[in-house]
This record gives structure tokens, C-alpha cells and sequence, in this order.
């Protein structure tokens, strides 16, 4: 049984790799570049785009707070509408579930709307295993899965490809010798590709952006109109969400259904949103199933600092701002999440055994604040989970010996007495003359120090530090006082 | 599924922690406090609402004509004709006197399979509320919208909407579909789209590709 999606490379191995792709890169540029100038232009038209991101806030916040009284009511009136629900410890759990279900039905084929939480578990992989084939229909997972390759970003996940890889890829899959690269023609491809299996295949699986708790209905944003033919046409739906997607009532997507369309894709509105509420016979599948998934979800509840990260609505606008993620793409972040909410989501649904280099992968700019739809303070939990993960380091031995622990013990002693760091500055300043460069500058530092010095060029210390200076003013009150002081230390 | 009754057991657990479980009035009472200084209504005249309506769905590449009630027939008669359609799927509980040349349209395909629905070349319901500011047509399927499916499988959808179901703004839609939020619902603005290629909106992919709305006005 697969595990969930796991981290195996820290994120500055993996970006300095990625690095080098300028295609990868121009592509990321080109479409956070796009979506961005949009959703800025459609966020403008609102008046009232504050307010919305104030109450989007509270509700999200309000429903965290009273979890389990919100996913009991879900349950219930879900039930009561013909719906099954099932819980799930985690991410094997989970993945039991829907292959106990599919299998109930003799099902080798599912369809699927695009899911981040199915990704986040490895459904697909879970599925395989077991002789199902799982079939994407969001034309970027198709594309995605097509290419067996992984989503880079959480809306558009197949934007680090342009045209032009996609038709390479859809004419070698798809055996279509002819196509043509205009994205019309990829489009119509996919159409003809999946419309076969739509109208074929009895049972799918969807991800949920919305839960309500009053009604027990389930919410789903989407474009293309994959997600009504998977929601409408099988016999069979198995929905699967994490438990944080839960909202009090059915009035509160007035407000998201403004906020998430205008952060996600800078549209006003996007194309489709289905609700729907258990079975309704004559209409839609016979049988719905709803697999609530925690997966270290629940732990984050009990972190106030960083139990914000759960009000996240998937909308990536923190991702086409990111100054870190336009150079990267998604990939260096080695998980389903990417971007800013990716760096605090990811570590702690590993509680930080994965993913741990993610927090320092920001410059904390707050430019993924100044966007988030329900005001998540990402800068504020990556600073919090920053601390976390030393404190979780230095619990080991290892880490509690590591040149960076000791290091930092180090420099936290000299810190600690005025004496100690003027005694520092002075052999400093003798121990650096060999690393001075014609520039003035020290370009190169030697051994693990040279870390600091690959990107960039160090100052060195001045001849004389500015406690120095200040002793040698004339006035004796003040030079005493600094003495009296230091000599207490 | 005793596996799944262990895990809903101590995933509530979890989520719990020590703290007291709070009466369900106090939570009510934190709900409604939670601040809600949102636009909820517009200013606009039931004229330039409409009028904002119909430049919505034109950019959204859907086409639209006005028509007062009377001639209702006549104009679908003319916009499916613009279309050069002969074979429009149409639900039970539409009325019967909005179709004027029955060669045109096919009754009782609400029970139709998807293959069936697949065949006809277009669609005609109505709607329940539609919302100006987003170009927004919401189907809150009843019989005279018929099932879901019956709106999505063929490739072109004409809907009609009468001037006193287009609301200026989303929670004003919302106040309208709140009581009966448990029938199935579809927000459709325009035809359907994808910007997965290179973030560029290129319209049609699964749903139907071409919308054509009528509004109704007196």
C-alpha cells in the first residue's frame, strides 16, 4: 500500500537542478505572469474585495475552530440524503477505501476530476496496484499523466508545458499524426480522447472544494466540464476530502464563490459549479460515496500559529506571486503543494520529517499575504515553522551536534558579551586579510563557509566596529556607562 | 467498514484534543457573528442590469438576444435557425407553448442515456436565477431544466432567462437558491473553457461549446 507522496530531495538540491531549465522557466513566467495581471484586474472591480477577504477568513477560521461539530453535521444530513461517509486515518486508509469500493462494482476503470488530495495520497499509484486504471479528464492532469510527469502548480499543474510539448506528447499518445499545435486543436484532441470514457465508464473519483456542513452537499469549481460529466453521468461517484474542506452553511459560498474564481484563473466567474446533495434519483449517479480524509491534518489544528494554513482554499494565487516559485516552478518543492502554501502545508503534514527545508524556501516578502483569499499570514508560519524545524533538529543527536547547531551555539556565546565579540571582530579582522579580493570584497569563503559566497560576495569587517568608534568620543559618562554595563556581563 | 468507524472515532478524538465540546447554540451564535460588511445588492436599474448581463456573456463568447414574452417562439425559432439546429433535446416541464415548430425539438429525452443525449445537437431550458456581474446562468434542476446531464452532453445549450430572475450579484443569487440548496445545482458561465494551454481561454472542451442566451424582457 503506498504511503503518501513523499519528499525525497531537500529543496535547494532539487531547484538548483531546475535552475538550469530557461524553458521550464520562461514557461513559469509567461502564465503566473498572465494569471496574475488578470486576477489583479478582476480583483479591482470589487469594491468590496477587503470585506470579502475579511469574512472568507472568519468563516474558514470559525469552521476549523468547531471542526467536529461541523463534519458530524455533514455527516448527518450527507446520510440522510442517500450519501455514505467514511473516515480515514490516512493516506493507505483512504486509498483502501475507494479500491474496496471500485472493486464492489468489478470496476478496472475509473474516471477522475482533478484532485490535488488524490495526488496527495498516490490514489493513481494505490489504484494501479491493483490492476485499476484511473483516467484523468482535467485536460492538464491528462496531460500530466500522459507524460508521466508530476503537477507543478495547484490550479494549471501542467504550466511548465507550452504548446508545443503538448502536442508532441498528445500525438505520440493519442496517435494523432496530424495535430496541429494551436491550443484549439489540443483541446478538441482531449475532447474526442476522453468523451468515449465518459459516456462508458460507471464509476469516478473527484476531489471536493467544498463541503457543507448544513446541507451535507459537496461544492465543485471547475472549468472544462469534466467534472459534470464525472459528477453526472456514472453510476458511481466516490468523493474524497480532507477533513479542513468543511463550511458551515450553503450561503457561505456566496463569498468564496466570488474570491476563489477571481484568485484562481482571474476570472469573474468560472465556467462551472456544481452542487449536489447525496443521490437525487433520476438524476446523477445511483450511489455517492464521501471518503474524509485527516492525514495529519488534524495535528495542525492544535498549532495555533500555524493552524491557518488549513483555511486554504486551493486557489495558487500565493503561487503566481512568489518570487522564489517564478524561478523554481513547482517541481523543486518535491510535493503535490508548491509555492508559498506548499512550504507550510507540506512540513507539517509530514510533521516535519519531510519537506523540512520548505519553510526557508521564501524571502519573506509577503507578497502570498497581500493575495490569499482568506488571509493565511504565510510569512508569519514559515518564520514559526523555521523554529519548529530547528527545534525538531537539535532533538536528535545528530542535529544537536551538527556543524550549523554548534555553529550557531557558537556565535550565540560571543553574542552574549561585548568583550567576547570585540575580542571576535579584532582576530576576525586579522584571519579574513587572506580572503580579501582586489574588490574589497571577500568572493570566496573557504570549506562549508563558501556556501554564502557561491551567489553572492561578502563584506568584510570594517577596520574598526561602531562600539569602537563610540568609545573613542569624547565624553566620559557615556564610555563609563557602556563599561559598567559590559563589565556586569 | 469497521476500519472506517475505528477512524472516524479517532479522528474526531484528534480534532478534539482536551478541549470541552461547546454547546451547539454558542457555536450559532459565533457563526452569525462573524462579520459580513460585503456588497450585497447592486444600484443598477433592471435596465442596466440587463444590459451588464448581456456584455458578461458576450465576452464570454456567448451570444445573446432579447425578446418580450409573446414573441418568445418566434425568437428561438430564429436563434435556432441562425444556428442551422433540427434536432433540439428539450425537458419535460418546459412549457409547451415557447416551441412553435415541433419538427424541431425532442420531447421526453430526460430519461435519455448519455449516448442518446449525445446525438442531439442542442439543448433548450430555462433557469432560475441568473447573476449580471459574473454573467452567471444557475440551473437549480427542476423539470423544466431537466436532469444535469441533459445540459451538458449535447454541444450547444440555449437558455432563456426572464428579466426578473437576473439578480445584480452573487449573494443576491444566493438569498434566491438558499431554500432549496439541496436540489442539485450548476453555475454555467459561458460556454465551457480551459486556460491549461500556455493560461490562453480557449472555449470547449467537455461541456457544450456554444451557448446562446435569450432574455426576456417586458
Amino acid at each position: 500500500m503506498s504511503g503518501p507522496a513523499t519528499v525525497n530531495e531537500d529543496f535547494p538540491t532539487a531547484a538548483r537542478e531546475l535552475l538550469k531549465d530557461t524553458q521550464l522557466r520562461a514557461n513559469i513566467r509567461h502564465a503566473t505572469g498572465i494569471i496574475t495581471r488578470k486576477r489583479n484586474a478582476v480583483v479591482a472591480e470589487l469594491s468590496d474585495w477587503e470585506q470579502l477577504r475579511e469574512s472568507g477568513s472568519q468563516i474558514r477560521s470559525h469552521a476549523l475552530q468547531h471542526l467536529d461539530h461541523y463534519l458530524l453535521q455533514f455527516e448527518q444530513a450527507c446520510t440522510k440524503a442517500g450519501g455514505h461517509v467514511h473516515w480515514a486515518r490516512d493516506a493507505a486508509e483512504a486509498n483502501c477505501l475507494v479500491i474496496a469500493l471500485v472493486q464492489a462494482h468489478g470496476a478496472r476503470d475509473v474516471m477522475k476530476i482533478k484532485s490535488m488530495t488524490t495526488e496527495e495520497i498516490c490514489l493513481n499509484q494505490a489504484l494501479e496496484d491493483q490492476g485499476i486504471r484511473a483516467h484523468e479528464t482535467d485536460l492538464a492532469e491528462l496531460i500530466i499523466q500522459l507524460g508521466h510527469d508530476k503537477p507543478s502548480h495547484i490550479v494549471v499543474p501542467a504550466l511548465h508545458k507550452n504548446r508545443a510539448q503538448i502536442r508532441e506528447l498528445f500525438a505520440r499518445e493519442m496517435h494523432l499524426e496530424d495535430l496541429g499545435d494551436q491550443p484549439e486543436d489540443l483541446a478538441a484532441a482531449a475532447r474526442h480522447y476522453l468523451r468515449e470514457k465518459f459516456l462508458r465508464i460507471p464509476v469516478t473519483v473527484s476531489g471536493a472544494n467544498f463541503l457543507i456542513a448544513e446541507t451535507g452537499s459537496v461544492c465543485i469549481v471547475e472549468s472544462e466540464g469534466n467534472g459534470r460529466m464525472c459528477l453526472t453521468l456514472p453510476d458511481v461517484l466516490i468523493t474524497i476530502a480532507g477533513i479542513e474542506k468543511v463550511i458551515p452553511h450553503f450561503r457561505d459560498l456566496e463569498v468564496f464563490l466570488q474570491t476563489l474564481p477571481r484568485s484562481a484563473t482571474g476570472e469573474r466567474m468560472n465556467p462551472y459549479n456544481s452542487t449536489w446533495t447525496g443521490v437525487h434519483p433520476g438524476d446523477g449517479p445511483r450511489e455517492f460515496h464521501v471518503v474524509l480524509l485527516d492525514s495529519g491534518r488534524s495535528a495542525i489544528l492544535h498549532d495555533d500559529e500555524a493552524r491557518q494554513t488549513l483555511k486554504c482554499i486551493r486557489c495558487g494565487a500565493c503561487q503566481n506571486v512568489c518570487p522564489v516559485y517564478h524561478q523554481t516552478g513547482g517541481h523543486a518543492y518535491n510535493s503535490v503543494y508548491a509555492g508559498p502554501i506548499g512550504a507550510i502545508l507540506t512540513p507539517q503534514l509530514h510533521q516535519l520529517n519531510e519537506g523540512a527545508s520548505l519553510p526557508y524556501a521564501s524571502s519573506l516578502c509577503g507578497a502570498c499575504y497581500e493575495v490569499c483569499p482568506v488571509k493565511i499570514d504565510i510569512p508569519e508560519v514559515l518564520i514559526h515553522l523555521r523554529a519548529q524545524v530547528v527545534r525538531h533538529e537539535h532533538a536528535t543527536l545528530a542535529g544537536g551536534l551538527s556543524l550549523w547547531s554548534l555553529g550557531m551555539k557558537a556565535a550565540a556565546a560571543l553574542f552574549a558579551s561585548g568583550n567576547r565579540l570585540a575580542l571576535a571582530q579584532h582576530l576576525g579582522r586579522i584571519g579574513q586579510k587572506p580572503f580579501i579580493a582586489t574588490s574589497g570584497f571577500i568572493e570566496h569563503l573557504p570549506f562549508q563557509l563558501s556556501g554564502w559566497t557561491e551567489s553572492r560576495d561578502l563584506a568584510p569587517l570594517p577596520r574598526e566596529s561602531f562600539r569602537e568608534w563610540w568609545a573613542k568620543r569624547p565624553g566620559p559618562a557615556v564610555t563609563e556607562i557602556i563599561s559598567n554595563r559590559d563589565g556586569g556581563k | 467498514m469497521t476500519e472506517s468507524v475505528n477512524a472516524r472515532a479517532a479522528i474526531l478524538a484528534e480534532i478534539r484534543g482536551n478541549r470541552p465540546l461547546p454547546a451547539a447554540d454558542s457555536i450559532a451564535q459565533n457563526y452569525e457573528a462573524i462579520p459580513r460588511a460585503y456588497v450585497r445588492s447592486d444600484f443598477l436599474s433592471s435596465q442596466e442590469r440587463v444590459n451588464l448581463f448581456e456584455s458578461r456573456l458576450r465576452e464570454y463568447d456567448a451570444n445573446v438576444y432579447r425578446a418580450a414574452l409573446k414573441s418568445l417562439p418566434e425568437v428561438i425559432d430564429h436563434v435556432l435557425a441562425l444556428r442551422k439546429k433540427t434536432r433540439i433535446g428539450v425537458p419535460h416541464g418546459l412549457p409547451a407553448n415557447w416551441l412553435l415548430n415541433l419538427r424541431l425539438f425532442v420531447t421526453g429525452c430526460d430519461t435519455h442515456s448519455p449516448q442518446e443525449l449525445d446525438k442531439l445537437e442542442g439543448v433548450l431550458t430555462s433557469c432560475t436565477v441568473a447573476i449580471a456581474v459574473t454573467g452567471t446562468i444557475v440551473l437549480q434542476h427542476d423539470t423544466a431544466h431537466g436532469p444535469r446531464k441533459l445540459s451538458l452532453v449535447p454541444d450547444y445549450h440555449l437558455c432563456i432567462v426572464f428579466a426578473g430572475q437576473l439578480v445584480g450579484t452573487v449573494p443576491e443569487a444566493f438569498d434566491r437558491l438558499a431554500p432549496t440548496a439541496t436540489v442539485p445545482t450548476t453555475f454555467i458561465s459561458g460556454p465551457s473553457a480551459t486556460a491549461d494551454i500556455e493560461m490562453t481561454r480557449i472555449k470547449g472542451v467537455h461541456g457544450p461549446r456554444f451557448l446562446d442566451v435569450i432574455v426576456v424582457v417586458d
